[in-house]
């Protein structure tokens, strides 16, 4: 959606080799017998101005990358620069003054507001806190918040129960702009709304990008959504990153055999055409993260896999300019 | 993009609205909380002014009068010793409800501290649910007369003997009675820090301090309300049973439980002297039970308003 022959800016987020363990603890004596690897090693970066899009199925740590890239949890391993700074080794005090410069949108607007909290005050918790500013002042910020995100401000003094699904996520969206932050992680900000309140929220985010000059983390298993939103999208299957490329590349010809299944899957809007599509199906399940397969995780519902893939981790290499993948059959 | 704006334009103007306001406005209709608050007021200042209106003295002893029933003279009747039960039960009131309120506050207090910090600090919780179940363990009575046997005497030296006994009964009752209200707290807690507006508070730096006082407090309210009322009868109803043990105040010191406990055994020749104080241990009861549940509505935003 951004032109292409602007150069590219430097990465505002530096991701590598990312690991998040979850421990399994059983027994009577909660000895650890076990880890759920919810993310395993990915790296990426993300630069000025774009969205990421990232995607993948169900459970396999989208939400966990989120996350971590905020370090709402405290990762197992890796680094996170964001804005020159690697935020995975900041101590406590360091971390709350860098938490203004990101924030997050979060999936389900009902839950991510506290209910017993006015409008006005949850988009002015922020402020609350990072900011010293007088009562006056902090009203007149929320107003500006509210217009920016299309409330009317005499809503300030509501409940969030008051409100519909899209309005409630741009009360989420006007808390998390409040601090004037360079990058946002929208942790499926639409998957909670309705179809048509969807489109007015994924407008809302591309204008106040525009306005705001925003950086996006935006995660979802809307495909469609995702190509339209993002400028660079990042496959996800099981912890690991498979591919990582510009969004219409990727979505023309994808490589990796588990981004062509996945996109395979994305309904044609004609459905004269529809019939004509090549549904790749994979076979079995996903498998679990506590246990995930040696070699390439991808291998037991590979249809090209072969001996190799099970006993070797494909390595994240570059397959074409700026495109990544993570596969051994790849030219 | 405007048009839920639009649509939802309902022609309002109100001021801003504070939320004490609003939640006064909400009690207020809550007609068992109102009927709850004037019986609560009436007895509180009937045992705070009524001393010095009904000026008998409640420990002046007639035995030419002792077991009235009702009557002009003695509008409660008299207990065996001819002492006026009016003024026994309005001197009373005064200790029994101020035992209350006060236990109940240290109780409250305790359990509530006790459960969000074991339901929000992971660490802390299993050997603060620990120091809980052994609480709910001990068995109350003997401990309760091991601490009294204990300390009576040097509280009664530093505080003289009705402050001191005052201090330990409010004391003991508090510290005996918390652990239920930190059970139902920590369970709260544990299930709203997993919500994801506590997340959304991580994300922006705010600290535990304020996450619990800003987001975890005022979403466990209601269970902390019920509770508090509860814990009021309790209390007042422990401290009866100690003054009945001879544990309590002293036997020439009128409270509810002791009139109603020293009225039990004659209460076929004059059952007004259990009636009276049973009434009012009651209706203070109930009443603070009312003054709850309409506060706890008024409190949450999703009934207030309905």
């Amino acid at each position: 959606m951004l032109d292409e022959n602007k150069p590219r800016k430097k990465p505002l987020v530096q991701v590598k080799n990312l690991k998040m363990h979850f421990p399994i603890y059983r027994g009577i004596l909660k000895r650890q017998v076990g880890a759920i690897k919810a993310v395993d090693g990915i790296s990426f970066d993300i630069f000025e101005g774009e969205t990421l899009g990232l995607v993948g199925e169900s459970g396999c740590g989208k939400s966990t990358v989120g996350r971590c890239v905020l370090r709402l949890y405290e990762v197992t391993d890796g680094s996170i620069d964001i804005n020159g700074t690697d935020i995975a080794t900041l101590s406590g005090v360091e971390l709350r003054a860098k938490r203004p410069e990101m924030q997050m949108i979060f999936q389900d607007p009902q839950a991510s507001l506290n209910p017993r909290m006015t409008v006005g005050s949850i988009i002015s918790e922020p402020l609350d806190e990072h900011m010293i500013m007088t009562r006056d002042e902090k009203r007149e910020r929320v107003g500006e918040l509210m217009d920016a995100v299309g409330l009317a401000r005499r809503f300030a003094d509501r409940y969030p129960h008051e409100f519909s699904g899209g309005q409630r996520q741009r009360i989420g969206i006007a808390r998390a702009l409040a601090l004037n932050p360079k990058f946002i992680v929208c942790d499926e900000p639409i998957a909670a709304l309705d179809v048509s309140i969807q489109a007015q929220v994924v407008n809302l985010l591309e204008d106040l990008q525009q306005k705001f000059g925003l950086t996006y983390l935006f995660i979802s298993h809307d495909l469609s959504m995702v190509r339209h939103l993002a400028t660079r999208v990042a496959v996800m299957y099981l912890g690991r990153l498979v591919e990582l490329g510009d969004a219409e590349t990727l979505y023309m010809t994808p490589r990796h055999p588990y981004t062509q299944a996945l996109l395979s899957a994305v309904p044609h809007p004609d459905p004269a055409q529809a019939g004509n599509i090549e549904r790749i199906i994979l076979k079995g399940d996903v498998p679990s993260p506590a246990n995930p397969p040696p070699g390439c995780t991808f291998s037991t519902r590979c249809p090209r896999a072969q001996a190799k893939c099970k006993q070797d981790s494909p390595k994240w290499r570059e397959i074409g300019e700026g495109h990544f993948a993570a596969c051994h059959f790849i030219e | 993009m405007s048009d839920t704006v639009e649509t939802t334009e309902i022609a309002d103007d109100r001021k801003y609205r504070s939320l004490w306001g609003d939640v006064w406005v909400q009690f207020r209709h809550h007609r068992g909380a109102m009927i709850g608050t004037v019986v609560f007021f009436t007895i509180l200042i009937a045992v705070a002014i009524g001393p010095w209106l009904w000026t008998i003295d409640p420990g002046y002893a007639n035995i030419r009068v002792r077991n009235q029933g009702m009557s002009l003279a003695h509008p409660f009747g008299t207990d065996q010793l001819g002492r006026d039960m009016l003024a026994q039960v309005l001197q009373g009131g005064r200790v029994s409800i101020a035992v209350g309120l006060t236990a109940m506050a240290i109780a409250l207090l305790l359990g509530t501290l006790i459960g969000v910090l074991a339901g929000y600090f992971r660490w802390l919780d299993g050997p603060l649910m620990r120091l809980t179940d052994l609480f709910l363990a001990l068995p109350l009575l003997p401990l309760l007369l091991v601490i009294i046997m204990l300390f009576r005497d040097t509280l009664r030296g530093m505080f003289g003997p009705e402050t001191g006994i005052f201090i330990l009964i409010v004391f003991i009752i508090g510290v005996t009675s918390w652990m239920q209200t930190a059970r139902i707290v920590r369970g709260d807690v544990l299930a709203l820090k997993e919500r994801e507006f506590i997340l959304a508070a991580n994300s922006i730096g705010t600290p535990s301090k304020r996450v619990i006082l800003r987001h975890i407090m005022p979403n466990i309210l209601s269970p902390i309300m019920v509770s508090a009322t509860l814990g009021i009868a309790t209390a007042i109803i422990t401290e009866s049973a100690l003054s009945f043990l001879g544990l309590g105040f002293p036997s020439d010191f009128p409270t509810w439980g002791r009139l109603l406990f020293d009225g039990t055994q004659y209460i076929s020749q004059a059952p007004s002297r259990v009636i009276w104080p049973g009434l009012a241990i009651s209706l203070t009861v109930l009443s603070v039970n009312f003054i709850g549940d309409g506060l706890r509505d008024a409190l949450d935003p999703r009934i207030r308003g309905r």
